[in-house]
């Protein structure tokens, strides 16, 4: 795990749709090395056939009947909107 | 006695025989947080004086709640009042909903307070130092942190500006901010409270719990949030009992066990003090203390910041820029404005989680990461179930340290992380843990201890820890005058 460099953290910022000035990088990076070094430690635990655990309790699947009911009205979930046109979010352009 | 003083069983009590009103209580806080809060600065955008959200729609049968204020964390959706996580990139934010636990405590009558309580941004960290809005204090000595991410509803709490508050944990985030302030904390069984509008960070780890003044107030708060909710598909449909009834039950022949490894180096003598003595005192009600071990303690923490910001990055991907908070201006084009709002909207410590989450899911780094995560928070899951089938409880310190100052650990994320070491397994095996005031240190300060019991065993938590409570009124010592 030792060839996480600055390259790899601005690349995985990038991944993350997270803009980061250079100072940020610099102070972050590392930061994010020490986490990761750390974190290392779990090497020394033997996982081979130990099931993962994603969630705690034995829920699956939760269906529910599939019938109409009343939805979030659109001017209200529009409220919070930093740009709107009529009905809908607006956003800059994707495709020039 | 002022009624901001007051828990919220006695101000029911007041209630009920008609000796105050309502608007009585949430006056006499609201003159309180005047007073204190340039001091403790337990609320977000306070402008004075508190305030109650006037109900809307009709109140459901009679609840010893009824009439009683509740503050609310700043992640936990409050219809039309701002919810914004104590992050730029929800300034402003109204949610169009109430989460859950708002509209239950509604419908019990309770009244909302309609400021919130100040956390770190999206409930990274673990003293509120990470508030866009700037860090509370500790009522206790403010030169200390009140904890966190929880940290305004503990201050508001322990500074008499609340009766009742909400929190969330997610590895510790209302137990340890309740240990500093000298406070009860409550993190439910996973799925016991719904978390429909609570803002996600971990979505496998999060509940919503009450802190308040007592145990008996925890129980009271718990009876209200805690059920099934349809809207939130990993909440679990067990029946909710009325905690309030095991309160002042005997706790003779309960069997508890202390693990080796919360005692060991690192953990300050005088909370090591306090806890010792706290068993002797459950020895004395006649409860069964023995040594227990969770071998996999060690890894609970890097276990924690793996599937903790795995998550968190997946859920703060949503924070784009498009459909709520803030929005970076002259964006060129649609992914610039992602990247620009994200990168201006986000504090450091946000950044540094989701870009972690973001690395130990990307390709290549998956099963070295994410996947021996899953499976070593396995290993301590199994740890629990060991202990738990001989054992009612478990009591551990709930940090391991008193409060620590303001600044002291903020440079260095990693060593502010390793200061939940004693709370982060209790979420990765999805168990109820509460912390309640064991003692003080020399200068003061509380020291709090945890009790974790097995899934859905709140009763038996809430039975010991009230028996504690009853047996040495850890109350007793009065907080210094703000």
């Amino acid at each position: 795990m030792s060839d996480i460099n600055d390259k790899v953290i601005e690349y995985t910022a990038k991944l993350a749709r997270v803009k980061l000035e250079s100072a940020e990088l610099g102070e972050l990076s590392p930061q994010i090395k020490g986490i990761l070094d750390f974190i290392g430690k779990l090497e020394e635990t033997d996982t081979g056939d130990i099931e993962p655990t994603s969630h705690i309790l034995p829920v699956n699947n939760v269906f529910r009947a599939d019938e109409p009911a009343q939805s979030l009205p659109v001017e209200d979930a529009l409220s919070g909107a930093p740009r709107r046109r009529g009905r809908c979010f607006s956003v800059p352009k994707v495709i020039e | 006695m002022e009624l901001y003083s007051m828990t919220g069983s006695q101000l029911a009590g007041l209630l009920a025989g008609r000796k105050a009103s309502p608007q009585d209580i949430v006056s006499s806080l609201s003159r309180r947080a005047a007073a204190k809060e340039e001091q403790v600065r337990a609320y977000v955008r306070f402008e004075g004086g508190l305030e109650s959200i006037p109900p809307e729609g009709g109140v459901e049968g009679k609840s010893p709640l009824s009439g009683l204020p509740v503050s609310i964390k700043d992640n936990i959706c409050t219809r039309s009042f701002n919810t914004e996580c104590c992050s730029r990139i929800l300034s402003g934010y109204k949610p169009p909903y109430d989460a859950t636990v708002v509209s239950r405590l509604k419908k019990a009558g309770a009244s909302i307070i309609s400021v919130k309580t100040n956390m770190d941004e999206f409930a990274f960290g673990s003293s509120t130092e990470n508030s866009c809005f700037g860090p509370s204090r500790n009522p206790w000595d403010r030169r200390c942190v009140p904890g966190g991410s929880s940290g305004g509803s503990a201050a508001a709490v322990a500074a008499d500006e609340a009766v009742f508050a909400l929190g969330s944990d997610t590895g510790g985030s209302i137990r340890q901010p309740a240990s500093f302030c000298g406070v009860v904390g409550l993190k439910p069984t996973y799925g016991r409270v719904s978390r429909y509008g609570l803002v996600a960070f971990a979505s496998s780890l999060d509940q919503i719990g009450p802190i308040t003044k007592d145990v008996r107030d925890s129980a009271m708060l718990l009876n209200v949030i805690a059920g099934y909710d349809p809207k939130d598909s990993t909440s679990v449909n067990e029946p909710v009992p009325d905690y309030t009834a095991c309160l002042g039950r005997p706790v003779k022949g309960m069997r508890i066990g202390v693990p080796k490894e919360y005692m060991v180096e690192g953990i300050d003598p005088q909370v090591r003090e306090s806890l010792l003595r706290a068993l002797e005192e459950f020895r004395r009600l006649g409860a069964v203390c023995e040594e227990v071990s969770l071998p996999h303690t060690e890894f609970a923490v890097p276990v924690y910041y793996i599937i903790a910001t795995a998550e968190a990055s997946s859920n703060l991907a949503r924070f784009d820029g498009v459909r709520y908070g803030f929005r970076a201006a002259d964006a060129g084009g649609l992914h610039d404005m992602f990247s620009r709002t994200r990168g201006e909207g986000f504090g450091k410590e946000a950044k540094r989680r989701i870009i972690l989450g973001t690395f130990a899911l990307s390709h290549g780094y998956y099963d070295a990461y994410y996947l021996r995560a899953l499976k070593v928070r396995t290993l301590i899951k199994e740890d629990f179930d060991k202990v738990f089938s001989g054992f009612d409880c478990i009591v551990t310190p709930t940090s391991p340290t008193p409060a620590f100052e303001l600044g002291e650990k903020s440079g260095d994320p990693l060593k502010m992380y390793l200061s939940d070491i004693c709370t982060i397994s209790v979420n990765l095996a999805g168990i109820p843990a509460i912390s309640l005031p064991c003692g003080f240190t020399g200068k003061g300060l509380p020291v709090g201890m945890q009790i974790m019991a097995g899934h859905f065993k709140e009763e038996t938590i809430f039975k010991l820890a009230y028996a504690y409570e009853q047996a040495v009124s850890a109350r007793e010592r009065r907080r210094p005058e703000l």
